[in-house]
């Protein structure tokens, strides 16, 4: 397989294989518009995202060191000590664990149910724990969490583009990453996990992921472009192209690489105990690196090169290449080499 | 071609490199001899098991904390957390929030008194009685048949010339006072501090008309409890409270003790009262006039009362109230099976990410290995001694961020290989491609990295809590990375392309140019690239390959390849400058 790949490899770094990731670009944004619209119409019509108790506000309790436990002396023991409390019963860690959520308590309600809860499952007050969330609580990370969002994104597009020297690269990447962040944040409200702070850290990962990716080919683009409209035969598109193509072996690497360590998280968090924290960030890092990486290939980088195929000279460039282009087809090549 | 310069480099690299691990294991065993440091870092709460309470500012509209306000919040809180017997307790500011986490389980009483945010105010007393039944009140006493024409009057006739002037006793407030119920006095029982109020005291015993408040509590530098001295300095056993007040509580209660020692025969009079959140917490009579800033209150305490109300006199003056915004109780065994998911997890990654990479990159692909290594070395270092220096607690939220860094950290291991490779494909040599790939790859790792760094400090800047620890561990990583691939990977690639296992291009060693296509395979010997070269590229790229070549590279090539310029059919460019 590492043979194969390596191979693989070289056929595209020399362009003997190639995607046409610029040229069919109308494609892959019909699919990317459509992913988009797939994952704000989910949430909406599974009614709104499944918020965590942390949004929500509410009390939680978890117990630990149980053995074969059932749900049903927790609502009991709920039910007998506050009548009027819903309880929200979780088995947790293979029957080791059991999470009870209920509407908020009072302080002394928690300290009652807490003793209730022990008592039902035969443990001792210190394998019980408990929370109580105010509902303020998530909206204050919410709030900031979309302060934080505004920030990095105004001064990531400022940085992209003194660095690439373009505005239409920061465009592009910015426009990638806002998709990235609506189709993850749309396939995780579709798996149904609850969304937590965990899951919102997850997804506030994925915008340094997806503008690091992208950084990453960009680069190339830029390295690949920066002397073409001297003297290449290349369209710009087909720079662009090239640009993808010559790093695609690094995207599915990275992607891979990045992408196991998480999934790993994913596994034990999804089956260990009380590890939702871990579960909820690994799911959303998962979905978004794979989105992060992919979104690069098939929307950044045809974006870019529609942005800028626009341009005068790199329009005037293009057209220049492709008259060459169809005289060469009549006569050889070599003849034809000064532009 | 210097030979010699890439390896002269690559051993300072690695030097600078052992400096600093060295350095870090320096520091760590001073900060565990001297400095009561540790070689495990702090865990969070959610690991270590504790309870966790976030406190929100109470804030009316339009108002604003301000640091100074909220530092002095946290030092109140603090001392009374500690005052409390709790130990290792740890009051911190996210945001405009306060968070107090403490280690077990935390009791109601500490709960309360961490909670109890109040302004503790000094004022006179006017009118001191039994608090009347409510219930009695209201049904033996006989209907008035005639309703008052006019309600009680609000406003004192005759304007009060001091705080115990009984002229600040309106009808309005006798009423009040007359109707009170003890039971139904909250801490919302507040007054201006420039008009009476009518209250109780704490056990609901004695209810009382107030002055305006004459003495500020903040004005109170210090209380504490102990045992009444006689003036032979034996012990009387009795239990009293020391007060101190600075300058301008000095002045104040020297004052207010020169009219009170005055009214000492018009008892209650000559009582002053400590309110606290709306309630009199004590209400001592004048027994002198005292200048000095330093009364005492004597009375039927014991330890623990006086205690307690030496601490609520200390910290009771919080310059702004707070509610309970979130309290979560982590229990020890559900921290611990967090940890542990956490490291199993990252060990998971770990190996799967060492398989990957070796099956990618061959022997290359240790060299990532070893460099994750390194990199996880010098983050648990890290760790540790910022969580001694600055109290850094390692959460879940930043388990899962170091976990997550293996992959950000492994790509720009791949990043700057593919790169190496790609100039192998380019026909460079081994010694070449290795630095002019280096060069290429350095500028996309430093601008990539970057934006990590970014979002890191952002996120860090913005946020609270758990994502406050994952931006620290994202952040940290990103630099450690960096330094990694400076002065490790790189470095150790060049000495490696000094051995023959490497140069000579082993199939196993993940640099093989034939596996990679390569264009150039040494010797003067060309192949011809397997895909044709674009129209109007060839000279360009001839003269860009020619540019790019060592001398000895470009006679063997013009020797070779005289005729024909297809040397190159890439679409690489020249170098940066």
């Amino acid at each position: 397989m590492a043979s194969r790949l390596t191979e693989f490899g070289n056929d595209l770094y020399t362009g003997k294989r190639s995607f046409d990731f610029v040229g069919k670009r109308r494609t892959w944004f019909i699919i990317v518009g459509a992913l988009v619209l797939i994952s704000i119409l989910i949430p909406v019509l599974r009614g709104g995202f499944n918020l965590g108790i942390e949004f929500r506000g509410g009390s939680q309790f978890q117990i630990t060191g149980v053995e074969n436990a059932q749900p049903k002396p927790a609502e009991d023991a709920v039910s007998s000590t506050v009548p009027n409390a819903v309880a929200h019963v979780t088995i947790v860690g293979g029957g080791s664990g059991v999470r009870v959520q209920t509407d908020q308590l009072t302080t002394a309600e928690t300290k009652d149910v807490a003793d209730a809860l022990a008592q039902a499952y035969d443990v001792t007050d210190a394998d019980v724990a408990s929370s109580f969330i105010g509902p303020v609580w998530g909206a204050d990370i919410t709030r900031q969490t979309i302060q934080g969002l505004v920030v990095f994104i105004v001064l990531a597009a400022i940085g992209m583009a003194l660095y690439f020297r373009t505005w239409k690269m920061s465009i592009a990447a910015i426009i990638a990453l806002m998709a990235d962040l609506i189709v993850t944040t749309g396939v995780y409200g579709a798996v149904g996990f609850e969304v937590t702070p965990a899951a919102v850290i997850g997804i506030l990962t994925i915008l340094a992921y997806s503008l690091y990716d992208t950084v990453v080919v960009f680069d190339k683009i830029r390295e690949n472009t920066k002397e073409d409209l001297t003297g290449t035969s290349r369209t710009f598109g087909e720079s662009v192209n090239l640009a993808v193509n010559q790093t695609l072996v690094r995207s599915i690497n990275t992607s891979v690489v990045a992408a196991l360590p998480v999934a790993s998280i994913l596994f034990i968090g999804a089956f260990a105990l009380g590890a939702d924290t871990l579960r909820d960030i690994s799911l959303a890092l998962f979905i978004g690196i794979l989105v992060g990486t992919w979104s690069t290939v098939f929307l950044a980088a045809p974006m870019y090169a529609m942005f800028r195929s626009s341009e005068k000279n790199v329009a005037k460039h293009d057209a220049e290449v492709l008259r060459l282009r169809r005289r060469a087809a009549g006569q050889p090549a070599l003849d034809d080499v000064t532009v | 071609m210097a030979t010699s310069t890439p390896v002269k480099k690559a051993r300072r690299s690695l030097i600078w490199l052992g400096v600093i691990i060295v350095g870090l294991i320096a520091i760590n065993t001073a900060a565990v001899l001297f400095g009561g440091g540790s070689w495990t870092p702090k865990l969070g709460l959610d690991l270590e098991g504790g309870t966790q309470i976030i406190l929100a500012p109470k804030l009316e509209t339009g108002q604003t904390v301000t640091d100074d306000q909220l530092n002095q919040a946290v030092s109140i809180i603090r001392q009374r957390v500690d005052s409390s017997g709790v130990s290792e307790s740890e009051i911190s500011t996210s945001g405009n929030n306060i968070v107090v986490a403490i280690p077990g389980k935390l009791d109601n009483d500490t709960k309360n008194r961490i909670q109890s945010s109040a302004k503790l105010e000094l004022r006179p007393v006017l009118v001191a009685g039994a608090p009347t039944d409510a219930a009695a009140n209201g049904s033996t006493s006989p209907t008035p048949t005639a309703t008052p024409s006019e309600a009680p009057r609000s406003t004192p006739t005759v304007s009060p010339t001091n705080g115990s002037d009984l002229n600040w006793v309106t009808p309005a407030l006798q009423d009040q006072y007359d109707n009170l119920d003890c039971s139904k006095v909250s801490t919302t029982n507040v007054a201006p501090a420039e008009e009476p109020l009518v209250t109780c005291d704490d056990g609901g015993q004695v209810k009382y008309i107030l002055g305006p408040v004459e003495v500020d509590g903040a004005d109170i530098k210090d209380a504490s409890a102990g045992v009444i001295q006689t003036s032979q300095g034996g012990s009387t056993g009795q239990w009293a409270i020391n007060l101190v007040f600075n300058d301008k509580g000095t002045k104040d209660f020297g004052d207010v003790s020169q009219r009170l020692y005055g009214l000492k025969s018009q008892s209650p009079l000559d009582q002053f009262a400590f309110v606290l959140d709306g309630k009199v917490l004590s209400a001592p009579a004048m027994n002198g006039v005292i200048t000095d800033g330093k009364p005492q209150i004597t009375g039927n305490f014991d330890q623990k009362s006086a205690q307690a109300l030496a601490d609520q006199l200390k910290f009771g003056a919080l310059p702004i109230s707070f509610t309970v915004q979130s309290s979560d109780t982590i229990t020890a065994t559900l921290g611990a099976a967090q940890l542990q998911s956490g490291i199993i997890a990252g060990i998971i990654g770990l190996l799967l990410v060492f398989i990957y990479t070796l099956f990618q990159y061959r022997l290359l692909g240790t060299v990532t290995i070893i460099s994750l290594v390194v990199a996880a070395i010098i983050t648990y270092l890290s760790i540790t001694i910022l969580s001694w220096y600055q109290g850094y607690r390692l959460s879940l939220a930043g388990v899962a961020g170091l976990i997550v860094a293996i992959g950000f950290t492994a790509d720009s291991f791949i990043v700057y290989f593919e790169r190496v490779r790609d100039e192998l494909r380019d026909g460079r040599g081994l010694v070449g491609a290795v630095e002019s790939g280096w060069k290429r790859a350095l500028r996309t790792i430093y601008a990539s990295k970057a934006t990590n760094l970014l979002a890191a400090i952002v996120l860090f800047v913005v946020a609270v809590g758990s994502v406050q620890g994952f931006a620290f561990t994202l952040g940290l990583t990103t630099v450690i990375d960096v330094i990694i691939v400076v002065l490790f990977t790189h470095p150790m690639l060049q000495l490696l392309a000094q051995t023959k296992f490497f140069s000579s291009g082993n199939p196993w060693s993940g640099l093989d140019p034939t596996a990679l296509g390569a264009v150039y395979r040494g010797r003067a010997e060309f192949r011809k690239p397997s895909a044709s070269v674009p129209v109007g590229k060839a000279a360009s790229a001839s003269r860009e390959a020619a540019k790019r070549q060592t001398i000895a590279e470009r006679k063997a090539s013009e020797l070779a390849a005289v005729g024909t310029q297809k040397t190159s059919d890439t679409s690489k460019k020249g170098e940066e400058n």
